[in-house]
């Protein structure tokens, strides 16, 4: 077997990448572990403090919640949407990648004010007076996500065809889509997902201004109040995000282990 | 019993193309019938809307004789395997197979059976549990018309199957092909531009041309009495020779005079065109001065070697001839050598020539 050679000028890339991603973490590691009175290393006292603190649960639960249910909106929204317009209205795409793109250009500002005027008139207080209102914000948000994913699985698998062969084997379009097309954008969709799940687990601006308690508005406020716990809930929330990220992988990971293959000749 | 299909009077415009300008076709039950043409003839237009993917403008589409043409694709019972690679990423090949027993609820050990006899009727009995891209090409459209045929269409329909294989595979497959439907005795619509591949496994074949079906037939027919100008061009390869019939039933070509028995029926003066396969046409060493009456003299121009036979080009002066020559008689006719192409008079089709203008334009 051949070994494998690495250039001494791409090792030195290598380790210059690691450092600049690893040194502010190993620092922030550092610094958690500082005890609160003495300021001297290592103790898990800033973490025994996040995890003591009631608050720290109840609004990563609710960010995850919220998280959670953009998700499935998103999803439920996005997946038919982009495949009927994969299929039947390829027309309307740069159209809606070009709507997609707004929610980057739109300041979080207005965003707020104006969905707390559209929302504020007619909706149920159990939406407009809780947290749960956020999720229409986040889904709006999370929209150029979910949706340049989905469009990029859509792109890499041939959709017509799909289609056809399935409809042709007798499925209608609900089998269709359940049980040829969403399984062969899976990967799409799941980065979809893990995006948006990212983005409302670090959600601060839109909560903030409509005056709700989310994680990311728990984290400003340890940061204000405490230093060492502030880093400790730093590392906290790195970690949760990985671990998402992981459990996405592993989620995606399909037999046969590719996602779309064409393949020429005998 | 095998269903018969109808195709009546069908017409498809997109935007101001029309890609079917009324198209007529019936097949028996049982019936392997070829749609050939050159891209953008209508043949793949026409078989979608064989298969429900698309609404004709006009016309109707019958199979035993009811109209379908608004049934649902998926309540045609049609088999369709399609030109790309079409098996479902996420599921094996038996998986693949299964797929439209399990949409009609049959029983598992009966899927199972099933699955079985069709991997193995198309060889691919080992690779039941690979996935589409664990397969090549042609174990994928293998695959593909296992599952076509799983559930027991009243019809079948490939379009361009072979396509994007190469050339061994192909003729392999195309055998496999038409073994398997002259086995169920199932009702085929085959769409290909492979004039090769039609006349090989088809029991009749429709030329089309511009939305329009130009002759049905018989391989047999369809090679040895084409009806237009471009049915002849197009299956296999053919000399035009534009003439004018003369007054004796023969015809007159650029001032030679040639024996030609089919344009007897035809009016003296009237404009021909003049048709002979290659393999017809006979070259012989030409040394005399005098151009004799009957043959063609001109000077070999190339010549190129296709195992057998070898194909070899005349100039005649008012045109280029093709014929094909036994190999072992080429030696005697290297290029640049005056020769005489002769062919029997019974052997030569005659179209009028202001038909064969508009078509082969």
């Amino acid at each position: 077997m051949r070994r494998r050679f690495i250039a001494p000028s791409s090792l030195v890339w290598l380790v210059l990448a690691a450092a600049y991603f690893l040194i502010p973490l190993v620092a922030t590691l550092l610094f958690s572990l500082r005890d609160s009175q003495t300021g001297t290393c290592c103790s898990l006292g800033a973490y025994g403090t996040i995890f003591d603190d009631p608050q720290f649960a109840k609004t990563l639960w609710l960010s995850f919640k919220l998280a959670v249910e953009t998700v499935v909106i998103s999803l439920v929204l996005f997946v038919p949407t982009v495949y009927w317009v994969h299929l039947k209205l390829p027309r309307l795409r740069p159209v809606i990648a070009s709507l997609a793109l707004l929610p980057f250009v739109v300041p979080p500002i207005v965003l707020v004010v104006g969905m707390l005027d559209v929302y504020g008139g007619w909706s149920p207080g159990w939406f407009y007076s809780t947290p749960q209102f956020l999720v229409a914000a986040y889904v709006v948000l999370a929209f150029p996500y979910v949706f340049f994913a989905l469009d990029a699985g859509f792109r890499a698998i041939d959709v017509h065809t799909l289609t056809e062969a399935s409809q042709s084997l007798g499925a209608s379009w609900r089998t269709t889509l359940g049980r040829v097309i969403i399984p062969n954008v899976r990967t799409a969709a799941l980065s979809g997902a893990l995006l948006t799940l990212a983005i409302v687990m670090g959600e601060f601006t839109i909560a903030s201004l409509a005056a709700f308690h989310t994680f990311p508005t728990y984290i400003q406020y340890v940061n204000q109040t405490q230093a060492y716990p502030a880093a400790a809930l730093t590392l906290i929330s790195f970690g949760i995000t990985w671990f998402a990220m992981l459990g996405i992988l592993v989620a995606g990971r399909r037999p046969g282990g590719r996602q779309m293959a064409m393949r020429g000749g005998g | 019993m095998a269903a018969t299909v109808e195709l009546r009077e069908l017409r498809r415009t997109f935007g101001d193309v029309p890609a079917l300008q009324g198209i007529d076709v019936s097949l028996a039950g049982g019936e392997f019938l070829s749609l050939l043409g050159p891209s953008g003839c209508g043949k793949t237009t026409a078989l979608r809307l064989v298969a429900g993917f698309d609404r004709p403008d006009s016309g109707r589409v019958l199979v035993d004789g009811k109209d379908i043409t608004s049934v649902r694709p998926s309540r045609r019972d049609m088999g369709m395997v399609f030109q790309a690679y079409s098996l479902f990423p996420n599921m094996t090949a038996a998986q693949n197979v299964e797929f439209g027993l399990r949409i009609r609820k049959h029983a598992r050990a009966a899927r199972a059976k099933r699955v079985r006899e069709l991997l193995e009727s198309v060889g691919l009995e080992q690779a039941g549990k690979r996935y589409p891209h664990q397969l090549s090409g042609g174990m994928q459209q293998r695959v593909a018309l296992a599952r076509a045929l799983a559930i027991e269409p009243r019809v079948l329909l490939l379009d361009e199957p072979l396509s994007a294989l190469d050339a061994k595979v192909r003729v392999q497959l195309r055998e496999e092909i038409r073994r398997i439907q002259t086995q169920l005795g199932i009702t085929t619509i085959y769409v290909t531009h492979d004039q090769e591949e039609a006349l090989s496994v088809s029991d009749r074949v429709a030329v089309m041309h511009g939305g329009r079906i130009e002759q049905v037939g018989t391989p047999v027919e369809m090679y040895s009495a084409p009806a237009t100008p471009f049915v002849a061009e197009f299956i296999g390869t053919m000399n035009r020779l534009e003439a004018t019939v003369a007054t004796d039933g023969g015809v007159d070509f650029g001032g030679r005079r040639i024996a030609v028995d089919a344009a007897r029926s035809r009016t003296a003066g009237e404009r021909v065109l003049v048709l002979v396969r290659p393999e017809v046409l006979d070259l012989e060493p030409f040394e005399n001065g005098v151009e004799p009456t009957g043959g063609l003299v001109g000077e070999v121009v190339s010549q190129t070697f296709l195992g057998s036979v070898t194909r070899v080009k005349i100039d005649v002066g008012d045109g280029e001839l093709t014929a094909d020559v036994g190999t072992v008689r080429v030696e005697s006719l290297p290029v640049g050598a005056r020769v005489i192409a002769t062919f029997p008079s019974s052997s030569a089709r005659v179209l009028a020539l202001a038909d064969s203008v508009e078509h082969v334009s």
